[in-house]
Parts: structure tokens; sequence; C-alpha cells
């Protein structure tokens, strides 16, 4: 065993004796002439979502509402802020944990002057980022079939940010709601080409498990609240 | 559970007889899948057309599964180009060894793992814990089992043979927490445990749902976001997965992620779908500097080779086989014996680990087809169960039973013969209360749980006889009267 890759060649090697002779194809789905399954048709298949922004938008509200995600829609930033405000009182939150961005730059001198904010860019105490009442981060795309949200390691703040605090809000625009999962990936594709971020995540809902009983709970290990405040 | 050393199938036959009558087990596990049925019906609804998604998510798969080795570079060429490092592994111990060499190399001292049915197959917390690693599993389900010390259940509930005041007793022993009998308050006592162990640790290890070729990515499904701090906080991340995980792009993952949450839990999607493009990248916030994909095959070649039976490579552990089965329903997931649990564990465990060992789990099953029809990947579940069937057969024949077999076909093609040997039967019935149930009797395997059936006086075909002739009777009364 070559220590570098390991026995990467007789694996090779066991695979390709194998598919040696090949197996039938038992259901047959369409393909594009490449021979690759095409992605075109998944849209026909998967739940519908009417085309256009008020049908996707009531789709995305009323998953919100099954997955327990607190959908909030905001005229503005400011009235963005006094929401994260409010809820600041209402949890009586110390710390706040963010990251730069677009809308957060903009946001953050909005925000209540006691509350402390801790900016993950350039790198942060874990235990300090662990300590923190919430975390806001921006994101890339929400998603009407799934009702998710779309996180990169690009956009978000890094991997942690949205998922360690036990209360992430997510602070969006009506122009990152796209169809589906389907949609969401070509448009990842497009803007970041070959140089994927580190990650991509799609939170749907707040954290959950089912392991006792299959009872559902909240906050397993991630969030417990969800809030996404959504601006025109 | 019995001891490892019994034979497989002797395990099996004993876990099978206990659990069967364990009343209080199964309905548990019953109350556990009730809603399971409800939410997947539900979600599969709202599918346009979840036969043709289904077609498609098998084609992806067929497509992948065929071309193994192409996509598997793919990968690899993908995922090294981003800093990422690719193992790959034969067989368990070579998989284990470059993990525990790995740990070893960057002084890791503890570790945390979320859900991975590979690291049960190769038996790495173990090998972990012997080479002096503390190890966590973060899985809400695995590290109740873990506490318990006791394997998965069910690959995807791991713990759901279990009632909550078990649990709260478990918690109260190994935790010193109080009893609750509140499925929430045992939750967040987890929570609270669990937090230090993702910022203590020096490594992560976890599982792979996919692996996706044209991006060089590695996808992780769950709900409860453990899986997201295991490769988001310690400095160095292994994830360990089958070969066969692959697809060929990340487009593909927008048919199979809410296929596998729909067959899986009933949910549209599940909590986080996460797809990881090796260790953190420059510029990055956060992530592990280090991030290694061990690739393993253990046997999964074996299977590929098998072009009959290859499809059953399109598993995507989703677990439905399991939640619709009979057998599972009555057995419970540790009477297999396995790591992969239920009709699929049946199907391919004897490819895994030996056919004539592993046989007997074929046999258990009452080929109802409950699993091919709700397999999201369209695997030929059951029919694969009767194929492991014949070749066990065609691999070992059995003289005596088709000794049996060939005295049978002699007398069915020999009418007066059969005739003769047929009066002999109330006699036989006669006799066989003397040995029932002891060593002598050759039933015994059915007498042991039933009553046998006893022959009756008068055979089939003189009854027949008898009617025929009082028909023809009646019919030439009847033109006489005429
Ligand atoms: S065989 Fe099919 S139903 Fe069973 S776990 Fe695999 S994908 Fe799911």
């Amino acid at each position: 065993m070559n220590s570098q890759n390991g026995d990467r060649e007789a694996i090779l090697g066991r695979v390709r004796e194998a598919l040696r002779v090949p197996a039938p194809l038992k259901h047959p789905a369409e393909r594009s002439a490449g021979g690759e399954p095409t992605t075109a048709h998944f849209r026909e298949w998967l739940p519908p979502v009417g085309p256009s922004l008020d049908e996707k938008f009531a789709l995305f509200a009323k998953l919100s509402e099954t997955l327990r995600s607190e959908l909030i829609v905001c005229a503005d930033l400011a009235q963005a802020a006094a929401e994260i405000s409010s809820l600041s009182s209402a949890e009586s939150w110390k710390t706040i944990a963010l990251h730069r961005g677009g809308l957060l730059d903009k946001l953050a001198p909005l925000l209540p002057s006691g509350l402390a904010q801790l900016c993950v860019d350039g790198g942060y105490d874990k235990n300090a980022l662990e300590a923190c009442d919430a975390g806001i981060t921006e994101c890339e795309l929400l998603v009407a079939q799934t009702g998710s949200v779309c996180v990169t390691s690009d956009n978000s703040g890094g991997r942690v940010l949205s998922v360690l605090p036990p209360h992430h809000i997510v602070i969006a625009r009506q122009t990152q709601l796209v169809t589906d999962l389907t949609e969401a990936y070509e448009s990842l594709a497009a803007k970041y080409r070959a140089n994927y971020p580190s990650m991509i995540s799609f939170i749907t809902g707040p954290s959950r498990t089912g392991d006792i009983e299959r009872i559902l709970v909240l906050g397993a290990h991630g969030p417990k609240r969800l809030t996404i405040l959504l601006l025109p | 559970m019995s001891t490892l050393a019994e034979a497989p199938r002797d395990q099996f036959q004993t876990d099978a007889n206990r659990t069967a009558t364990d009343d209080v087990r199964r309905l548990a596990v019953r109350r556990a899948l009730s809603n399971y049925q409800t939410a997947r019906n539900r979600t599969g609804a709202t599918f346009t057309d979840w036969k043709s998604a289904r077609s498609a998510a098998a084609t992806i798969k067929h497509e992948a599964v065929n071309h193994l080795d192409k996509y598997l570079e793919e990968f690899e060429r993908k995922f090294t180009a981003r800093g990422g490092k690719v193992f790959w592994a034969s067989n368990s111990e070579q998989a284990r060894n470059y993990i525990l060499e790995l740990a070893a190399a960057r002084g890791v001292r503890s570790i945390v793992k979320s859900k991975a049915m590979t690291g049960e197959e190769i038996h790495l917390n173990p090998a972990l814990l012997a080479a002096g690693y503390g190890v966590v599993e973060s899985d809400l389900g695995e590290y109740i089992q873990q506490l318990k010390g006791e394997a998965p259940y069910h690959f995807v509930f791991p713990c759901m043979h279990l009632r909550r005041d078990e649990i709260s007793d478990l918690f109260e022993k190994e935790l010193g927490t109080a009893k609750t009998d509140n499925p929430e308050e045992l939750t967040m006592i987890a929570r609270r445990v669990l937090r230090r162990a993702y910022i203590d640790a020096d490594m992560g290890i976890s599982g792979g749902n996919f692996i996706v070729a044209d991006t060089g990515m590695v996808s992780i499904t769950e709900n409860e976001g453990n899986a997201r701090l295991t490769v988001g906080i310690p400095k160095i991340h292994v994830a360990l997965i089958g070969i066969e995980k692959v697809v060929p792009c990340l487009g593909d993952l927008a048919l199979l992620l809410p296929m596998l949450a729909t067959a899986g839990t009933g949910q549209h999607l599940t909590g986080y779908n996460s797809m990881y493009g090796g260790p953190r990248q420059p510029g990055e916030t956060d992530g592990p500097e280090e991030f290694h994909v061990v690739l393993l095959d253990n046997h999964r070649t074996r299977l590929l080779a098998d072009p009959e039976q290859r499809d059953a490579l399109h598993c995507i552990r989703c677990g439905a086989c399991l939640n619709v089965c009979p057998i599972f329903k009555n057995i419970g997931g540790h009477t297999y014996g396995t790591t992969y649990q239920g009709p699929i564990g049946s199907v391919i465990t004897p490819h895994f680990r030996g056919l004539q060992d592993w046989k007997h789990l074929s046999g258990a099953s009452s080929l109802c087809g409950a699993c091919t029809e709700t397999c999201p990947v369209g695997i030929d579940i059951h029919h694969h169960l009767l194929r492991n069937r014949r070749n066990a057969v065609q691999e070992k024949p059995a003289p005596s039973e088709s000794l049996v077999w060939k005295m049978f076909a002699f007398l069915m093609r020999r009418p007066a013969l059969y005739k003769f040997a047929s009066r002999f039967a109330p006699l036989g019935s006669m006799l066989h209360p003397l040995i029932e149930r002891t060593a002598l009797d050759p039933v015994r395997a059915w007498t042991d749980t039933r009553d046998f059936p006893s022959a009756p006086l008068r055979s089939f075909r003189s009854q027949f006889k008898a009617h025929q002739a009082q028909k023809a009777a009646a019919i030439s009364q009847k033109g006489g009267a005429k």
C-alpha cells in the first residue's frame, strides 16, 4: 500500500475489472445527448412552485411556518434593526456575532448600542462565539420549493457563525428568492464558476431532532430559532 | 445482544426468537414509526411525479456506479486541487490505520464524530479509544447509543427502540442528571455536554451522503447541525465514505436531496444539506486546515462485480426499506447483527462479509416487496434476496434438501405411486404425535411454534372422484326426466 494515497491503483483496478460486464438500466429516464442525466426535467417531477414572485413568496412563507422558521417582512433596514432590537430585549441578549457584508455593514450601526458585537471576519475565539446570544448572517439565496436558506462560507461569515449561536438571524432581499434547488445550483455556478466557497449549506428550519421517540425537538445542536428578515 | 463468537445464523435465530415476543420493545418501535408513514405519504404526494423522479434518481446512480472509476478520479482531481487529501482504503484496517496515523502525527487528543455508518463498519471507535483518544459521537441518537454501549438500532434512527424513561435513566447513570420524561429536556442535556466536545476537539470525523465528482465536494445531510459543527470547528477533518456514494454533478443533488428527505423522514428537505469542497480556502473566515477524504472499498467492488445486483450500490441509505419492512418491525435492528440493518442490509451483507455466513438474512423475508416499492432509487431489493438464496445454494448445494426435492419430483411424476404413497399419510399423522417436538421430529422447526396439520382420511383425489360420479349421476337423472 502506498502511504501517499493508499490502495488507489488496486481499488481502481478492481472497479474496472468489475465493470467489464455492463449492468442493465432498470429505470430508464431522460438523458441529454452527452449521456449525462439531465437536470432540466427535475422541475417537472418535484413539488411545483408557481413562476411569479408572489407565488414563490407564498410558498416560502407557508413552508417557513411548517418548519418553524420565523419569517418577518421588513420595509427597510431600519425596520430590520428594530426587529432585532425587540428580539434582543425579549431574550435579553448581551452579545451578537456577525460578519462584514453589503447589508450587514449598513445594518450594524443601526443595532442597539448596548448590544456588544463580535465580528468573525479575520478569525475569532471559538469560546467567545459560543457564548454569543445570536448570530446574524447574510445568505446567498432563499429557496421557495423547500423553504431553505442557502449560506456559504464566502458570504455568510464562514462555516460556524450560522450554526453555533442559539439564535440565527438571516438578513436577505426578496430578489434572492429562487424557485428550487436546481435554480439555486445554477445561480451558484454562475456566481462562482469553478471557484466555489469551501462550504455551501442549505438550512431548512432551525436545528431539529426526532431521535427520542421520533418526537420533534428544536435546537438539537444548532440554533433553536431561525429568524429570516426579508427586505424588498 | 448475543455474543460475537456465536455463528451469525445462530445469533440471528436466538435474537429473533427473543425479540419477536418482546412486546414492549415492539410497541416502542411501532410507535416510533407510526408518524413516519403519514409524513412520508404527505410529502411524497406533493411531488408532481414521484415515479419519474425515482427513475431519474436511479439513472443518476446507475450512471455514477457504472462509471465509478471515472467519477472517483474526477472527484479526486477536483478535491485535491482545492487542498483536500484523498486516501483510498481497500479494507477496514487500511482505513483505520490511516486515521490513527494521522491523529498521532498531528498530536490529536480528542475527536468529535458526526454520524458515519462507515465508522461502524470499520469499527473505528474501539480502535480510536484503544489508542487513547477521547471520542464523542455528536448525533443525539448515536450519542445515546454510545453511552449505552450499543450499536445503532437503525442506520437512520439509531435509538428509535428506546423509550424516554430509559434514556432519562441512562443520562442519570452516565451524566448524573436529574430524571425527566420530557424529550426536549433530554435533548438539551445532550446539547450542553456536546457543545464542549466540538469546541475542544482537535479532529472531526464524519461520513458523507454524496461525493460530487464535477465540483470535488462531499455532501452531508443531517437535521441537528452536529455535522456542521463537526466539519466547521476542529482544525482537522476526516470524512470516511464508501466509494459508491459518488454522483456525477452538483446539480444532481437538486433531485437526490429532496428524495432522500422524503423517503427517509417525510421531510421536504433535511435540516442541513451541506456541500464541502476541501479545507478552509484562502480568504475564508474559518474551517479546518486539513480535510481528508477516506474512500472505502471494503468489498464494495465485490458487489460491483455482480451486474445482476450492482444496483444495490445505488442505495442512498434513506432507511425507508427498514421503516416499511414487516420483518424489521418484528425482530428489530440488532437482531440482524450487521452494520446495515433491514432489507438492504440483508442484500449487501452477504457480498461484504461472505454469502454462506450471512445467507440466512435473505431467508428472513416475507418477499412482500414493500421495500422495493418504497425505495427512492428503485433498487430491486426483494428480488435480490431471492438471488442471494439462489446463489447460496448454487455455491454450496445442500445434498439432503435436494434429495428430498428429487424424491418429491419422482413421486409427483408417477400418479399411481403418489396415490399409493398418500394412503400412508393418515398413518404418519397417527404416529407423528409420538415424536412431535422431540429431536427425532423431522419437521421440528415447524412444530416448535405451530401445530402440524393432520392428514385427512380421504384424499382429494378420492373425494373428487366421488363428487364427479355424483354429478354424472345427477345429470343422467335429469336427462331421463326430460
Ligand atoms: S435500499 Fe432504497 S429504500 Fe433502502 S435505504 Fe437504500 S435507498 Fe433507501
